[in-house]
């Protein structure tokens, strides 16, 4: 019971802590061979998340562990591993948590395909709604009386 | 058929009210290890007390190994000391150690300080063994089996809820398997 | 004492919603007319109550009264005041009562300026707006009390604001923002009312619509602060994350959009009843579903506040009341009438239709996006993340098809269009847009470019449509020009419209041409990006009230010339002792270089980051230009209290109204 309220107190107090490293200090200056490689860098960075941070990436990140995860890409980039590589890499140590783009496994396929569906079911509904046939029409035809009547209250705004 | 269509906006937030409700018990901050089953990864690196000393996996011996990683700038490290301590001197576990990005003279004085509960520990300043284990914070204690296999990642301090209620069952089920029959 | 008076307050607040909710609604149900007439006074006292009770915290905060839990926490006596205000919703428990205050606000403004409506639909959407302060004054009360007291060790400092805060984004975001979230809350009671008393004609969409405009209107500029606070706090140059927080404002958003659109399909032919109800409904309960996820812990976001499950149950079971309330009621209410109009494939409803169904999968992809991760957890599937690669990849052609038909929306006449028209006004504009796009990358960046084509077609696309449309609007048949024909609905149109293309631009733009440099840098080194010579000139320690600072001296030029002198700074506060970044911006239409202070580096180098993105500032000049649509469209004629409807009895009001309705469709296309 007393590791329960201990956890919590952890938990928020990481969470405060871990608050102040949003707008944070940037010192990684790596260079690069060429700019393929760098936008690789940039591009890898941005699309994997920080495994202890609040929801950010390793490039806006700089939490230890995010900066030490950078100098892994870096390296793994300068060694000539492919995207795909460095990314399993990531994975392997950390899970799929770490991927802002989720795999397309059958546990994603809703993620990854239903907009697309929604979308096919919307079109539908536009035409069913579009050719709905029309109801029959009301009863046609004013008496002159009614007419009148009808100009009468028209004209009186 | 039209008077049924309007009831679809409430069954699916009723689903929604029920993901949400099962929500609040988890914890999105509480992140499993990706190395559950898996070998204990190779490695080579120096031991904190004497650098001249080369590590690797091999050296992680023992029926049921416990891998502590610590670091001195650890606050919550100090809290469960103790109950390493203890654990050290039970003798059920090996209790090994993981120096996670620290200073080798700070974390030798440490342990001199503090008492050392490990049979020893090993040197990773870069955090680069942490990486491979898919550290990122410390403490974190890994429960690995005689034949080098993960089996349990325990992410902060350990305690007596925690040694009950998480580390006993694995460290049984390990035992079990090894054939060793525990009387108490 | 004072600290008591505020809670007192707000208790009093609590006690005239509970009268509001209760009182008037007896009147409707059993015919009172006398206790009817009680909705507008209760309501002015709910407000005043709730009014005078955010003040006092806003006193207590100023004062520096540290016996306050809420104030130790989130104040400090070195804090300048104007951020001591500010604060006062820096944190969960006072953004709470923020909260509350705007709903209060909404509502005695519905009170105060609904003229033209039906006494009994105005006490009937009052009671349900107080009833929604119930819950939410009961949830500020029983679980997030602000004037809660830390007796008896008075601290004699208070923790500080946290320095993110610390800024003037504090001060006008969450309150705009709130004022958007909380403003759908009236669209949401006007649909319920309506639902209760069977009201759902084109009479209530015209009462509804300009309430609408005016949360939307609040909305986007609350997304739109936040955005460009985003973009100059945090230091990376980024303005938007699809953080769970940020997607919680842009849902309703869109909804919201979608709601404004098919109110006035309703209004003017009288169809999409039933489906701009549950719009309406909808849209709030997306606000509602935005307060619970960035309140109870479920996800993880560095925008949201310090969580706790136990208020999580308590937002969840408001949540269950109102939206699960709502949705029975719209089930077993919603209009079994069909309208008897019918329109043809190729009509404007059809394309407001197809905008509407658009604009509702983008905000359902949002909301899967951001909780998947959370229904895999409670599935037990394991623990994902869906981030900015996943949302960008399936909401852009989401939204690429909506621009499409913004293309054609506001040019295709109502019920059917003729023959061979719709291809004739569209020949010009698509052809033109065609070539505009394709240009525009090879004048602007000096080569092809396949993405800002696109982005630009897209853009030109909707804005030459829309001006093509007012074109025809102003041109009489002989040939002349008069403006004065255009309704400020048709201009609101116009440049909402405009302001969506303005969007597109600076966003196709700056993604397309930004760019970004780390480097280390020596005094006098200079680094080169776009055009832009960047030398750093040194660091000067200043001070400010409550920090110290190393401030980067860096200069700008451009072939020679000087541009400006930038100062970015590394902040140590006082208190939290966390540093910070600020960036030097130079700010411009078409460009901000934008410049980030690292960490300091061996022989006196700085780690720097350089940023160059140009427009933008289109961006958010996008949104100003949405919302300014929005207000000539709320002041359109037809939404004022005519002077003579006053004095007739309700019966002739309700033969008046419908017929307005059409002699405006017959009238007028827009």
């Amino acid at each position: 019971m007393g590791s329960l309220v201990l956890n919590k107190f952890i938990l928020i107090l990481v969470t405060v802590l871990l608050s102040f490293s949003a707008g944070a200090f940037i010192s990684d200056t790596y260079t690069f061979k060429d700019e393929v490689t760098e936008k690789r860098y940039k591009s890898l960075v941005k699309d994997l998340r920080c495994p202890k941070c609040q929801n950010q990436n390793l490039a806006d990140s700089n939490s230890a562990i995010a900066t030490d995860l950078r100098r892994e890409v870096y390296e793994l980039l300068v060694q000539g591993k492919a995207d795909v590589e460095i990314v399993d890499f990531m994975v392997k140590r950390y899970g799929e948590f770490v991927l802002y783009r989720p795999k397309v496994s059958s546990t994603t396929y809703v993620l990854w395909f239903g907009p697309a569906f929604l979308l096919l079911i919307g079109a539908i509904a536009v035409i069913v709604i579009v050719r709905r046939k029309p109801i029959k029409k009301a009863q046609t035809g004013l008496t002159a009386e009614q007419k009148q009547q009808l100009d009468h209250l028209l004209k009186d705004k | 058929m039209a008077k049924l269509i309007r009831f679809i906006p409430l069954i699916l937030f009723i689903a929604l009210g029920t993901v949400l409700y099962r929500g609040l018990f988890l914890n999105p901050q509480a992140l499993p290890s990706a190395l559950i089953d898996q070998k204990m990864p190779r490695f080579n690196l120096t031991q904190l007390g004497n650098e001249k000393v080369n590590l690797s996996e091999k050296d992680l011996k023992g029926q049921v190994i416990l891998l502590n990683v610590w670091g001195t700038w650890c606050v919550y490290c100090k809290y469960e000391h103790p109950y390493l301590v203890d654990i050290a001197n039970s003798g059920r576990v090996a209790l090994y150690g993981l120096n996670y990005k620290d200073d080798r003279q700070d974390a030798q004085q440490w342990l001199i300080d503090y008492e050392d509960p490990y049979q020893f520990s090993i040197f990773d300043p870069l955090g680069k063994l942490g990486i491979e284990l898919g550290v990122t914070a410390a403490p974190e204690t890994f429960v690995i089996d005689s034949k080098g296999i993960i089996r349990m990642k325990h992410v902060g301090p350990i305690d007596g809820d925690v040694w009950q209620a998480k580390f006993l069952p694995i460290i049984e089920l390990i035992e079990k398997e090894n054939g060793i029959a525990r009387v108490k | 004492m004072i600290p008591e008076l505020g809670h007192f307050a707000l208790i009093v607040a609590f006690a005239f919603a509970i009268c509001l909710s209760i009182v008037p609604l007896i009147g409707v149900l059993t015919n009172h007319q006398k206790l009817t007439t009680y909705a507008k006074p209760l309501t002015f006292g709910m407000f005043s109550f709730t009014a005078i009770s955010l003040i006092i915290l806003g006193y207590c905060f100023v004062t520096d009264d540290f016996s306050v839990k809420y104030i130790a926490g989130h104040s400090n006596s070195h804090l300048p005041y104007y951020f001591k205000i500010s604060a006062v919703w820096g944190g969960h428990e006072g953004s709470l009562l923020l909260w509350v205050f705007s709903l209060t606000a909404w509502t005695v403004a519905v009170a105060k300026f609904s003229k033209g409506i039906d006494e009994a639909f105005i006490a009937r959407v009052l009671v349900i707006l107080g009833m929604i302060a119930v819950g939410f004054m009961a949830f500020t009360l029983l679980t997030s009390n602000p004037f809660e007291r830390l007796w008896p060790m008075v601290p004699s400092e208070g923790r500080d604001l946290n320095p993110l805060l610390q800024d003037i984004g504090l001060i006008i975001h969450p309150p705009m923002l709130y004022l958007g979230y909380v403003g759908f809350a009236v669209a949401f009671a006007f649909a319920i009312a309506a639902l209760m008393c069977g009201k759902l004609d084109a009479a209530w969409a015209r009462w509804a619509r300009p309430w609408v405009i005016a949360a939307w209107i609040c909305l986007t500029i609350g997304i739109a602060l936040g955005s460009w606070w985003a973009y100059y706090e945090l230091g990376w140059g980024g303005w938007w994350f699809w953080d769970p927080v940020e997607n919680a404002s842009f849902m309703p958003w869109l909804i919201g959009t979608a709601l404004l659109h098919s109110l006035s399909v309703t209004e003017k032919r009288g169809m999409f009843r039933n489906w701009t109800v549950l719009l309406a409904i909808f849209a709030f309960s997306l606000s509602l579903l935005g307060t619970f996820l960035v309140r109870s812990g479920v996800i993880t976001s560095v925008h949201s506040f310090a969580a706790d499950p136990s208020r999580g149950i308590f937002i969840l079971y408001l949540l269950a009341i109102a939206v699960g309330g709502s949705l029975t009621l719209y089930a077993f209410r919603a209009s079994n009438v069909s309208s008897f109009s019918r329109f043809a494939l190729f009509s404007r409803e059809t394309a407001l239709l197809v905008a509407n169904i658009i604009l509702v999968i983008a905000a359902v992809t949002v909301l899967l996006g951001t909780i998947y991760p959370l229904i895999l957890d409670a599935a037990g599937l394991g623990k994902i993340s869906v981030g900015a690669p996943y949302f960008n990849a399936v909401f852009i052609p989401i939204m690429s098809l909506l621009f499409l038909v913004m293309g054609i929306g506001p040019l295709i006449r109502w019920k059917k269009a003729k023959k061979g028209e719709l291809r004739k006004q569209l020949t010009k504009p698509s052809v033109l847009s065609l070539i505009l796009g394709i240009t525009f990358p090879l004048l602007y960046g000096g080569e092809i470019n396949l993405t800002a084509t696109f982005g630009m077609t897209l853009a030109f696309w909707v804005s030459l449509v829309v001006l093509k449309e007012m074109l025809n609007q102003v041109k009489a048949k002989d040939g002349s020009f008069s403006f004065a024909r255009l309704s400020l609905s048709q201009w609101g149109m116009t440049v909402a419209h405009l302001g969506i293309a303005v969007t597109i631009t600076g966003i196709t733009l700056v993604s397309t041409y930004e760019k970004e440099m780390s480097v280390k840098m020596v005094e006098n080194g200079s680094v080169h990006v776009a055009g832009y010579d960047i030398t750093f000139k040194g660091i000067k320690n200043v001070q400010g009230e409550n920090y110290s600072a190393q401030q980067g001296q860096i200069e700008v030029h451009k072939q020679g010339e000087f541009i400006s002198l930038l100062k970015p700074e590394r902040r140590t506060y006082m208190v939290q002792t966390m540093g910070m970044t600020e960036a030097g911006i130079d700010a411009g239409f078409f460009r901000d270089v934008y410049v980030a202070l690292g960490d300091p580096l061996p022989k006196g180098a700085w780690a720097v980051r350089v940023h160059y993105k140009p427009f933008i500032r289109w961006i958010w000049l996008g949104a100003i230009f949405m919302a300014l649509g929005g207000v000539l469209a709320m002041l359109d004629k037809r939404y004022r209290a005519k002077k003579t409807a006053k004095n007739k009895k309700l019966k002739q009001d309700e033969v008046l109204q419908p017929e307005n309705s059409v002699n405006e469709v017959l009238g007028s296309q827009s």
